[in-house]
């Protein structure tokens, strides 16, 4: 998936790096991270010799051995609450769950106990752990395996909830996580990990709670969450065609919440669509739509409009897999609308 | 002074110094509990509160054999492994009644204790969901190349989760330093153990896992602490965990709500007659290591620092409001103290 291609004639590779992929990107933050700190250690499932199910870790158990990349048995709530241990202990477990429908069986390991051991303990730990896996649907791959659970997650005060949408922002974003002494949901999407671009170098961050504007354009807000950026960009260019010119903000982390940049974008387009590919109840959409309204009541001209999944569990016939999930053209739906067309 | 006399390194007999320790910390845990029953009743204490009075030979047993930087987790019923551990009654007794001076700063309560200076790694409210933590904390032990154990404190009613089977695997596999240390008192929460499990020995369930296991008999103290020392021998030298399960009994419901209707007097009865204090005085006070008069002088200490711990406790200041949100997280991104996440208008 991830051949290299050779650098173009001429090219300086200092100056123009290649794209990364951003499964690569993912890699690339551990490894440097694993180089910088000795606490920095991979835990998960088929993460060392198989290199991960999606290949994220790959390299990692030839360079580092196995006592920092560690393959476990399938026993997620066990080897999540030993990272949490471990965390608690002051390493810094990046842990890998296989895909994020597996998480549910550690549940209460990342709720009852990454969320709180540095609250109800007074403050005595802090509890550095990363989780990342990744989710979403679009493979057929039917109810079980195909949930996003933004919402469940950003619904925890204790947790950190990050999701970002492309390369630059997949690595940056994973070293501030390894760096943050406190527990990170790190939520990657199956369908972006081949997705290239330009990455970031050793000492660049991107620092979690701020929001990053992916176009610019002064009709309509579309604040739309991990892959879903994508796709809101795909409906702009659409829209663009009729002349309606959106704004396109990816939040990238969900907790903390960035809701300047959004407010912001808002208060100057007066109308406002929101985009997520999880279940439209409690999601991280309706709660996106209630910042908005409390903070921009008075400058808005039209509903707010919300764009998720079907209120369904995921079917695996691929025309309704479609149907279920959000396409560009229901973001167009949804803008036209707010802007009564 | 050899390595093994070392405060650092339990002897393998103990000395007279250790034995009177183990004496006074069982009286102290008892009469703890008692006044923190006492309290409850006063409602000076709310939520739940679970107390451990006739698990003392097993919680004091069980710690003494470890050395004092050794991590150890917790279940709710865990007054008895913080004061085993040396925090202070006053702390405590002050984390029961909410208060700022609590060991928790007031946040945890009587089901989440937590002395981290002391390597006491909490007391948690979810059955079983502790097990995996001790296991993480002898991960890093390992991955430190440090020579400490971790002891998985647990009662028989976490054997029937699935995650202590995945945690003893892991450490199993790996040979984590770990020793897994389950206190049978018989009942989860109004369940008989023979309801709820189908193999009642509750330490075989380590030979599924290659694991070296042991039933001790948790009413008596000396027998809890051989056990352990050499369950954590096993850890810190050959790298095994090993599964120890001391059979005991908590006289009291399983917490101050249950009014405990179900259990037959006679068993109970059984239990008490065989009461760990009085069984381990008697052995002290035959061995010559206890006297009538230092039996009595132990007992007025301990009744002074439960009186003061009470005191403290009722006289410290309750946790200011503003402090709401302050330790969710270590590195917070909002200074708001309300915790909040709506901005405000």
């Amino acid at each position: 998936m991830t051949t290299e291609s050779a650098p173009a004639p001429g090219a300086s590779a200092a100056e123009e790096p290649r794209p990364v992929s951003y499964r690569e990107a993912l890699t690339q933050a551990m490894r440097e991270e694993m180089e910088r700190d000795p606490d920095v250690f991979v835990i998960g499932e088929d993460v060392g010799q198989y290199e991960g199910a999606f290949k994220v870790t790959r390299g990692l158990l030839r360079e580092f051995g196995e006592r920092r990349v560690v393959d476990t048995p399938i026993s997620e709530a066990g080897f999540v609450g030993l990272a949490i241990g471990a965390a608690m202990a002051g390493l810094r477990p990046v842990v890998e769950i296989m895909t994020v429908n597996f998480s549910i069986v550690a549940m209460d390991q990342i709720v009852n106990n990454a969320a709180k051991v540095r609250y109800m303990f007074g403050g005595q730990v802090a509890c550095p752990v990363v989780i990342r896996m990744p989710g979403g649907a679009g493979h057929q791959l039917a109810a079980q395996h195909s949930h996003s659970l933004e919402a469940w997650y950003t619904h925890v005060p204790g947790l950190k909830v990050v999701a970002p949408a492309t390369p630059l922002d997949a690595k940056g974003l994973l070293k501030s996580a390894i760096r943050d002494d406190d527990p990170v949901i790190f939520l990657e999407s199956e369908g972006l990990y081949a997705k290239k671009g330009p990455v970031g170098g050793e000492d660049e961050l991107v620092p979690l709670g701020r929001a990053a504007a992916r176009r610019a354009g002064s009709d309509c807000t579309v604040v739309a969450v991990g892959r879903m950026v994508w796709i809101a960009l795909a409906a702009a260019e659409e829209l663009a065609k009729e002349g309606i010119e959106c704004e396109v903000i990816d939040p990238r982390s969900l907790r903390p919440l960035d809701m300047d940049t959004p407010a912001e974008s808002v208060k100057r387009t007066n109308r406002a669509v929101v985009v997520e590919e999880g279940w439209p109840e409690c999601g991280v959409g309706a709660n996106l739509a209630a910042r908005i309204y409390e903070q921009c009541f008075d400058w808005l001209d039209a509903p707010i409009g919300r764009v998720s999944a079907a209120d369904v569990p995921m079917p695996y016939a691929k025309n309704l897999e479609r149907a279920a999930l959000p396409q560009a053209a229901d973001v167009a739906v949804a803008v036209r609308r707010a802007l009564g067309r | 002074m050899t390595e093994t006399d070392s405060p650092l390194s339990p002897p393998e007999r103990p000395d007279a110094e250790l034995m009177l320790w183990m004496f006074e910390t069982m009286v102290l845990i008892r009469r703890f509990e008692e006044r923190a029953a006492e309290e409850y009743m006063k409602g000076n204490i709310g939520g739940f509160l679970h107390l451990a009075i006739g698990e003392e030979a097993a919680v004091v047993g069980s710690i003494a054999a470890l050395r004092p930087t050794d991590p150890i987790t917790s279940t709710y019923r865990e007054h008895g492994q913080a004061l085993a551990r040396g925090s202070e009654p006053g702390a405590v007794m002050a984390e029961l009644f909410g208060r700022s001076t609590g060991v928790c700063g007031g946040l945890g309560g009587s089901m989440h204790l937590m002395d981290a200076e002391r390597h006491f790694y909490g007391g948690y409210g979810i059955v079983g969901g502790s097990i995996p933590l001790a296991v993480g904390l002898g991960f890093a032990v390992s991955y430190r190349e440090e020579d400490g154990v971790a002891m998985a404190m647990f009662g028989d009613g976490a054997v029937n989760q699935g995650v202590l089977a995945e945690s003893m695997n892991m450490a199993a596999l790996w040979e984590l330093p770990v020793v897994f240390f389950v206190l049978n008192n018989h009942y989860g929460m109004g369940t008989a153990i023979d309801r709820a499990s189908a193999e009642t020995d509750l330490f075989k369930r380590a030979e599924a896992f290659g694991m070296p296991a042991e039933q001790l008999d948790g009413m008596n103290v000396m027998a809890v602490y051989r056990g352990v020392l050499e369950a954590a021998r096993r850890a810190r030298e050959e790298g095994q965990p090993s599964m120890i399960e001391a059979r005991a009994y908590r006289y009291r419901g399983h917490s101050m709500s249950d009014p405990d209707t179900t259990r037959a007097g006679e068993e109970k009865e059984r239990w008490q007659a065989r009461d760990p204090l009085v069984t381990f005085e008697r052995v002290l006070l035959g061995e010559g290591t206890l006297t009538a008069e230092s039996a009595e002088a132990i007992r007025r200490r301990v009744e002074e620092r439960i009186e003061e711990a009470a005191r403290f406790a009722s006289q410290s200041p309750e946790v200011p409001v503003e402090q709401l949100a302050r330790h969710v997280y270590a590195n917070p991104w909002s200074d708001d103290p309300t915790g909040s996440a709506v901005a405000p208008r």
